[in-house]
């Protein structure tokens, strides 16, 4: 079981890593996707099939997507313009400065959650509770979640329709 | 009346798997009775893949008045003193062309991304394979029992478009990333409809898990009348929005654009030859009898006989009788309607199915709060339930196709 666990943790942190070192895009973002799979495994390793599904559902099917049509509809040169360009200290500190922040309100966050205590025979969850459960006790948290889901839809919408009048291709 | 749940035909599949089984040394039987389970799907698949498409051919050689393939026999043996003369109606021809697809040169373009280009075909048939694990093919012949299995099912399927992405991208040609970004837009488009053409299903049995609707359809009325979700107003406008959205899924002709031989020039197999080529193919076959399997156990009863009588044949025969007809559907579907343009084929899915099957959720939620309603009310129930469904169509077709049809032809004097 650990060896499994630490095989999924592998591949899961081994792709993202990857993913960031690489200089090509579409690797970077298939690698990405790689990453979301082992966590996948990982939640499937743990028991919880109906989140692994779901993880797979949104994030290899769905996400994956946008990611893919992001990187290849929004590039506008060619792939050696892609590259990063050399970081300079000032943006260095603002990179380290965000994580930190970044870190101390998650971290913050975590702390101040009061979680349960393990039960000591893990609960009996089946996809009907689950589904009782978001419905029920978490429905506003639910439909708070779709609504900025679909700001922010509506946002990238907004955001990638570039301005027509400016569009060599579309003048007459 | 029936005995039909033991009989020995029922049975004798399971009792093979465990006698094979119990030859083993204990620590690996479980090991041998996954496997055999894997073997048996990859086998039984495998050839019903084969036959598929010399049935397709033969049967679209008859829409079109040919006569399809029927030379090939049985090739030569240098060891058999004689030579079987049969051509058995040309029924090898499905292994001549896997001897050919793998004796054939794999073309590899010089500026692809090897890898991916190499990957692309894998994972595409290895997922559109997963997708069988959790389809109950009979009583006990479920591979994996898995309380999310619909949602496992279409999990599995999403890993389709990812190759298809890979497969265009990696051949570093414009003409295949096109079509790919192309074949992608069709297939999430569709992706919609086909999953909101099932909610109504879970809603109704309160379940993910297939084994349980197959299990919620097995009742008659006097005996006769299967309780098959389709015969019911809701399950029936699901089910043709399914099958309208399970074509386009697997690249079927009529929304066959992502390959459209004759036309575009493949699409994002441009660049494959050979046996990658054939995986291609393969992975759709597989993913259209995967999704005709869903639709058989969603929508039409699955393993259930139609009517209680016919319960003494084994229930994984009915499974593949109705399998069978589904995918004879498909076949007769390609031979007789024509291929959609790209923005037909996008209207018809978020203008006209998307809506629909919204609506028809609305209907099974109808359906699942009058479920106590009795004697005239039943009318009433099944009335109200058919209008929710016909009153849109119609009105949705009228004022989509105003303007549109019927066409008149206008010839030159």
């Amino acid at each position: 079981m650990t060896f499994a666990l630490l095989l999924i943790g592998l591949m899961m942190l081994g792709s993202a890593a990857w993913a960031m070192l690489g200089r090509n895009l579409i690797h970077s973002a298939l690698l990405l996707i790689a990453s979301w799979a082992g966590v996948a495994g990982f939640y499937l390793w743990a028991g919880a099939e109906f989140v692994a599904f779901a993880q797979v559902l949104v994030y290899v099917g769905a996400v994956s997507m946008v990611v893919l049509f992001a990187v290849l509809l929004t590039r506008q040169n060619q792939i050696s313009a892609t590259l990063i360009e050399p970081a300079s200290r000032a943006r260095a500190a603002t990179g380290i400065l965000t994580a930190a922040c970044v870190g101390a309100i998650f971290g913050a966050a975590i702390l101040s959650t009061g979680f349960h205590g393990a039960a000591s025979a893990g609960p009996v969850s089946s996809v009907k509770r689950i589904g009782l459960e978001l419905m029920h006790r978490n429905g506003a948290a639910l439909l708070i979640v779709g609504v900025i889901l679909t700001v922010a839809l509506l946002g990238a919408t907004v955001l990638a329709a570039s301005d027509s009048k400016n569009s060599p291709e579309d003048l007459p | 009346m029936s005995p039909a749940p033991d009989s020995f035909l029922e049975r004798a599949p399971l009792e093979l798997r465990d006698w094979a089984v119990n030859l083993l040394p204990a620590p690996t039987q479980w090991l041998a009775h996954q496997l055999i389970t894997i073997v048996a799907i990859l086998a039984v698949f495998g050839l019903f893949f084969a036959f598929t498409t010399i049935a397709e051919r033969k049967l679209l050689a008859r829409l079109q008045n040919r006569l399809g393939p029927n030379r090939t026999g049985v090739p030569k043996f240098s060891i058999l003193p004689w030579h079987l003369k049969h051509t058995l109606f040309g029924l090898s021809q499905p292994f001549a062309d896997a001897v050919k697809a793998i004796t054939k040169e794999d073309i590899v373009p010089a500026a692809a991304d090897k890898v991916l280009h190499y990957l692309a075909p894998v994972t595409v048939v290895a997922f559109s394979l997963m997708g069988f694990a959790v389809l109950p093919f009979g009583r006990q012949y479920i591979p994996v029992e898995l309380d999310a299995a619909l949602l496992y099912f279409f999990a599995a399927g999403a890993a389709t478009e990812l190759a298809i992405f890979m497969a265009g991208w990696s051949s570093r040609n414009k003409y295949s990333l096109l079509a790919a970004m192309r074949a992608l837009a069709q297939l999430i488009s569709y992706e919609l409809p086909l999953i909101l053409s099932v909610v109504p299903i879970v809603l109704v049995t309160g379940t993910l898990s297939t084994k349980a609707i197959v299990v919620d359809q097995g009742f008659w009325t006097f005996s006769l009348l299967p309780h098959w979700f389709v015969f019911t107003p809701w399950g029936f406008a699901g089910f043709i929005i399914f099958l309208v959205s399970a074509l386009a899924e697997s690249n079927r002709s009529p929304f066959d654009l992502p390959e459209a031989e004759s036309e575009l020039i493949a699409g994002h197999l441009t660049e494959y030859s050979g046996f990658k080529y054939a995986l291609f193919f393969m992975a759709e076959y597989f993913g259209l009898t995967a999704l005709s399997g869903l639709g058989v156990t969603l929508f039409l009863g699955g393993w259930q006989a139609p009517c209680e009588f016919l319960q003494f044949i084994p229930s994984y025969l009915w499974f593949m009788m109705k399998l069978i007809g589904m995918i004879v559907f498909f076949i007769w579907v390609r031979g007789t309607l024509l291929r959609l343009r790209i923005d037909q084929l996008t209207r018809l899915s978020w203008q006209f199915l998307v809506p629909m099957a919204l609506l028809n959720l609305g209907n099974a939620a109808f359906w699942v709060l009058s479920a106590h309603w009795a004697g005239p009310l039943q009318l009433v129930r099944w009335a109200v339930s058919l209008a929710i469904i016909v009153v849109p169509f119609v009105v949705m077709g009228r004022s989509l196709t105003a303007g549109y049809a019927p066409r008149t032809y206008r010839y030159a004097p």
